[in-house]
């Protein structure tokens, strides 16, 4: 399953990283302590957290994630989005919180 | 084998740049087709490098990256303030981030944590008020 087929299924806006939505997803990772996401995702990994600044790009593209969700209905910040657009990194918004997307990415079976 | 090196700036508290030394130095060793296992390790040490200078240096810092055929070499060097015990900084969990960059996610004290666990060989030499020398090495092999 790619992102674009994620967003789609769960409903989740890709607000930058568009053009890289057709990635596939090997995995999925929850964690906001930044240098715990950095030692513990590995490429193609769907990484949820609720922290919106644009240092989580540079955790993404350095671990090759697949994508990054911002949970919890929390907004990335403009440069994040600038800095997603730029690395090819999609953000999805989803207003379920990390645990409450998992679950709903567990119901999908794809993982 | 001519060897490749580079040297990026790193400006204290600029969290706009931040980690785009690591991700340069990614970059290039992902064009040399290096394999995924090294630019793990070396993305890992950088990025924990790289951000550590713009969170806890009071100085601006350089990531030195140099690449010869037996070796990679990744140095991230600062002037001050410097680290007055370098095994309890090392400990998982250890941080004296402020409250502000804990809120950001940074200051869960694995920094130095991941360096450990991620580079083939380490040394750090740090001195009070004259600043941290990060020396790190990877066989480009593994
Ligand atoms: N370049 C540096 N200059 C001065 N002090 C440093 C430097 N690097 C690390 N330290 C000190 O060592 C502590 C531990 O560093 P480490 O990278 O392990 O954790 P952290 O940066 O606090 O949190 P995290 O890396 O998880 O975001 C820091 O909180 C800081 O006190
Ligand atoms: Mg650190």
């Amino acid at each position: 399953m790619n992102v674009k087929e994620l967003a789609d299924k769960l409903g989740l806006e890709i607000h930058a990283g568009k053009q890289a939505a057709d990635r596939d997803i090997l995995g999925g990772y929850t964690g906001d302590l930044l240098s715990d996401v950095m030692a513990r995702i590995n490429p193609g990994t769907a990484w949820m957290t609720i922290q919106t600044h644009q240092n989580i790009v540079a955790v993404a593209v350095l671990r090759e994630a697949a994508c990054i969700s911002i949970t919890g209905g929390h907004r990335p910040d403009r440069e994040t989005v600038e800095r997603a657009e730029k690395e090819n990194m999609p953000v999805l918004l989803a207003d379920d919180n990390s645990f409450d997307l998992c679950l709903k990415i567990a119901d999908l079976k794809v993982l | 084998m001519a060897s490749l090196s580079r040297t990026f700036r790193i400006q204290k508290r600029d969290f706009t740049n931040a980690g785009n030394a690591s991700i340069s130095v990614k970059k290039l060793l992902k064009s040399l087709n290096l394999s995924a296992c090294v630019i793990r390790k070396v993305s890992i040490c950088g990025y924990e490098g790289e951000m550590n200078v713009v969170m806890h240096a009071a100085t601006d810092g350089i990531l030195a990256f140099e690449l010869t055929e037996k070796k990679i070499f990744l140095t991230v060097s600062d002037e001050g303030p410097g680290i007055e015990d370098i095994e309890t900084a090392m400990q998982k969990g250890y941080s004296t981030a402020s409250d502000e960059f804990r809120e950001m996610g940074f200051g869960a004290g694995m920094g130095l944590h991941n360096i450990r666990e991620n580079a083939d060989s380490l040394h750090i030499d740090s001195t009070l008020g004259a600043g941290t020398v990060i020396r790190m090495e990877f066989n480009p092999g593994g």
